[in-house]
């Protein structure tokens, strides 16, 4: 294993990390102010990369499509709010499971008959189809770096909107005790609206960025979902910052577990069990961090004070 | 205002034809559904209806969770999965009886349970029902990458497993009563661990965890127990759905598994285990109906849940009172 390659797959762990955090961070505010928990929000990532499929299609232009796609992504979202979610948000978990689910079930398949099982691809936008030459004589794609560059531009966004805005304040002080801030006077259901549509166009915009890379397809959402739940679990529900970090961790130890699982176990073992426990081990890791992070500390790393 | 779905359908007093005619109804149709399949000559019957008492005796163990305990568990289609891939890995090393496979089964199905539950119910709320999901989804993982044991294809299985060396499980109709047989246990097994003191507790639990603690109960001991006992009965269902598919797959495990099981136990009303099995026919005969009609079936079947969760509170079970109430005092929150 050179440094090379070390180097390139630590970039793909940050990508990752990068990805889930856009995901998790509206799952995350979500759950934090409303303690709603949205199964749905992996099927609104896989929106966003059919809507920006499809309006390239149209427009032939990445930007247009970019654009057009999260303001499509933000209405579907909001549409959701209003039709569905905000009926639900004072009752328990269950029920928001049970009819977050319905709704999966209903994305996945609509999107199936609407363009069809097979994947779909859209091209890396021009300007960014390069590749960057790392040292060793390997290429690092444009484009990743430009996933990278944009999340963690997110993340800034997300920090100075939460710290330093009063929309921001608003939010912290939801996730801390929403009935107090609606006490207050404060119209919580717009402010729960105003957090759903923007989660929304989180998803819908990490789904934009991923579908030049990736095959666009029904249930790509799902898989991603369940590691935005670990992100969010491991980070504390509510905190950003845990999301923040959590996001970058998953993301780095799942791709470097993958990488290098087979590698780093043939140092003590025979090449083919090897082989054979590497991956079931690399798939497992995660899930152990993630126990272990909660055997140590219930509540996450950077639990959302007041709850 | 936090009156919803998961409401106990059976709370006001649990009525005497609800505790012992509907569940003895729901047993008499199923044995007697062989006579009739046979006497209509409509074999799909038998395999519709084997089908729906597997995964009942899943969903039961689930209500028992769910429904008395207070724990949403999003990950129990794992139980079912380790469950079936114990026959399957048993059956592929040559090991095709049911004396080996069913205890091995049913002990990995608890010893996974145990471990993962003593993580689990450190958390709650949301956390728990992350936390069984994410679980349930390592073990799918790991099933999906066992090359030797067929992967995301899965593994077929030579045969069903004998009992002692007698192919006991051969013939379908067999098969279906054994299948019966593991229900009724399932069922009576568990009602009689909600009447017992065990159960008092755990119900307690689920209403008020504080005052428990404050009576003196770790409360937190008697829900790993259930935690593990209804894992226990995952394996047994992945038992006897690896049998009758002589088949296994990650599919078993995979989370819309999960969610699906935990559909089934709303459906037909939290918290009285024979709704378990109503909501786990209603739901596979929906299934069965619904994909009749169109291939993705899902997209009516998903609006149908919201709507259900919207407007029906208490699952089928509930329909009947809430409907009762609405006419009687026109209740203005349904």
């Amino acid at each position: 294993m050179s440094s090379t390659l070390f180097l390139v797959q630590v970039l793909n762990g940050f990508q990752l990390g990068v990805l889930l955090f856009l995901i998790a961070a509206g799952l995350t505010l979500v759950f934090g102010v409303m303690d709603f928990i949205n199964l749905a929000h992996g099927v609104q990532y896989m929106l966003g990369a059919y809507l920006a499929v499809a309006f390239y299609g149209v427009f032939d232009n990445f930007l247009v499509a970019l654009v057009l796609a999260l303001l499509a992504a933000l209405a579907f979202g909001l549409l959701l709010e209003f039709l569905v979610f905000r009926h639900l948000y004072a009752r328990d978990h269950l029920d928001q499971v049970i009819a977050t689910f319905g709704i999966i079930l209903f994305l996945n398949h609509a999107v199936r008959m609407v363009w069809g099982a097979a994947p779909l691809t859209l091209p890396v936008p021009e300007f960014f189809s390069g590749s960057i030459s790392l040292m060793g004589g390997m290429h690092y794609p444009v484009w990743r770096v430009v996933i990278i560059a944009s999340g963690l531009g997110v993340a800034g966004l997300l920090y100075v909107l939460v710290s330093f805005t009063r929309i921001g304040m608003l939010v912290r002080a939801g996730s801390t005790n929403a009935a107090m801030v609606s006490a207050l006077g404060v119209n919580i259901e717009r402010l729960f609206m105003f957090v759903f549509g923007f989660g929304s166009m989180l998803a819908g915009f990490a789904g934009i960025m991923i579908a030049p890379i990736i095959s666009v397809e029904p249930g790509m959402g799902t898989n991603i979902l369940i590691l935005a739940f670990v992100v969010i679990v491991i980070g504390g529900i509510g905190s950003i910052r845990g999301a923040f970090v959590a996001a970058l961790l998953i993301g780095l130890v799942d791709t470097l577990g993958r990488s290098f699982s087979v590698d780093i176990l043939r140092l003590f073992m025979a090449p083919s069990p090897a082989r054979m426990v590497g991956p079931a081990l690399a798939s497992m890791l995660i899930y152990v961090l993630m126990a272990i992070v909660l055997y140590v500390r219930p509540s996450g790393l950077f639990p959302a004070r007041g709850r | 205002m936090a009156s919803t779905l998961a409401v106990e359908a059976a709370e006001p007093a649990p009525s005497w034809a609800r505790q012992i005619v509907l569940p003895a109804a729901i047993f008499l149709i199923l044995a007697l559904l062989p006579v009739i399949a046979a006497l209509t000559h409509q074999r799909y019957l038998i395999d519709l209806a084997t089908r729906v008492m597997v995964y009942a005796v899943a969903a039961v163990a689930l209500d028992l969770l769910v429904g008395y305990g207070g724990l949403i568990s999003f990950g129990h289609a794992a139980f079912i999965g380790l469950g079936a891939y114990a026959v399957g890995i048993l059956s592929a090393h040559g090991i095709g009886d049911a004396l080996v496979a069913l205890p091995t089964a049913i002990i990995a199905s608890m010893l996974f349970a145990w471990l993962t539950g003593i993580v689990c119910l450190r958390t709650k709320g949301v956390y728990f029902i992350m936390i069984t999901l994410a679980f349930g989804q390592m073990i799918f993982f790991v099933a999906t990458s066992l090359a030797p044991y067929g992967g995301d294809n899965g593994l077929t299985i030579a045969a069903r497993n004998t009992v002692a060396g007698v192919p006991l499980l051969k013939s379908d109709r067999a098969f279906y009563y054994v299948t019966l047989v593991c229900l009724l246990a399932t069922y009576l097994f568990c009602r009689a661990l909600v009447a017992s003191r065990f159960g008092r507790v755990l119900r307690g639990g689920k209403q008020n965890a504080t005052r428990m603690a404050t009576i003196g109960f770790t409360i937190r001991r008697f829900q790993l127990v259930a935690y593990i006992i209804t894992g226990g009965l995952g394996g047994l269902s992945g038992f006897l759905l690896a049998n009758s598919a002589e088949f296994v797959s990650p599919a078993y495990m995979s989370w819309q598994q999960s969610g699906e099981l935990i559909v089934m136990v709303i459906l037909g009303g939290l918290g009285t285990l024979h709704g378990a099995i109503i909501g786990t026919a209603v739901y596979l005969v929906v299934e069965e109906w619904l994909s009749g009609i169109t291939e993705n079936w899902q997209v009516i079947f998903g609006p149908l849940l919201v709507l259900a969760v919207l407007f029906a509170r208490g699952g089928l079970l509930g329909l009947g009172s809430t409907l009762r109430r609405h006419l009687t005092e026109g209740d203005s929150n349904g």
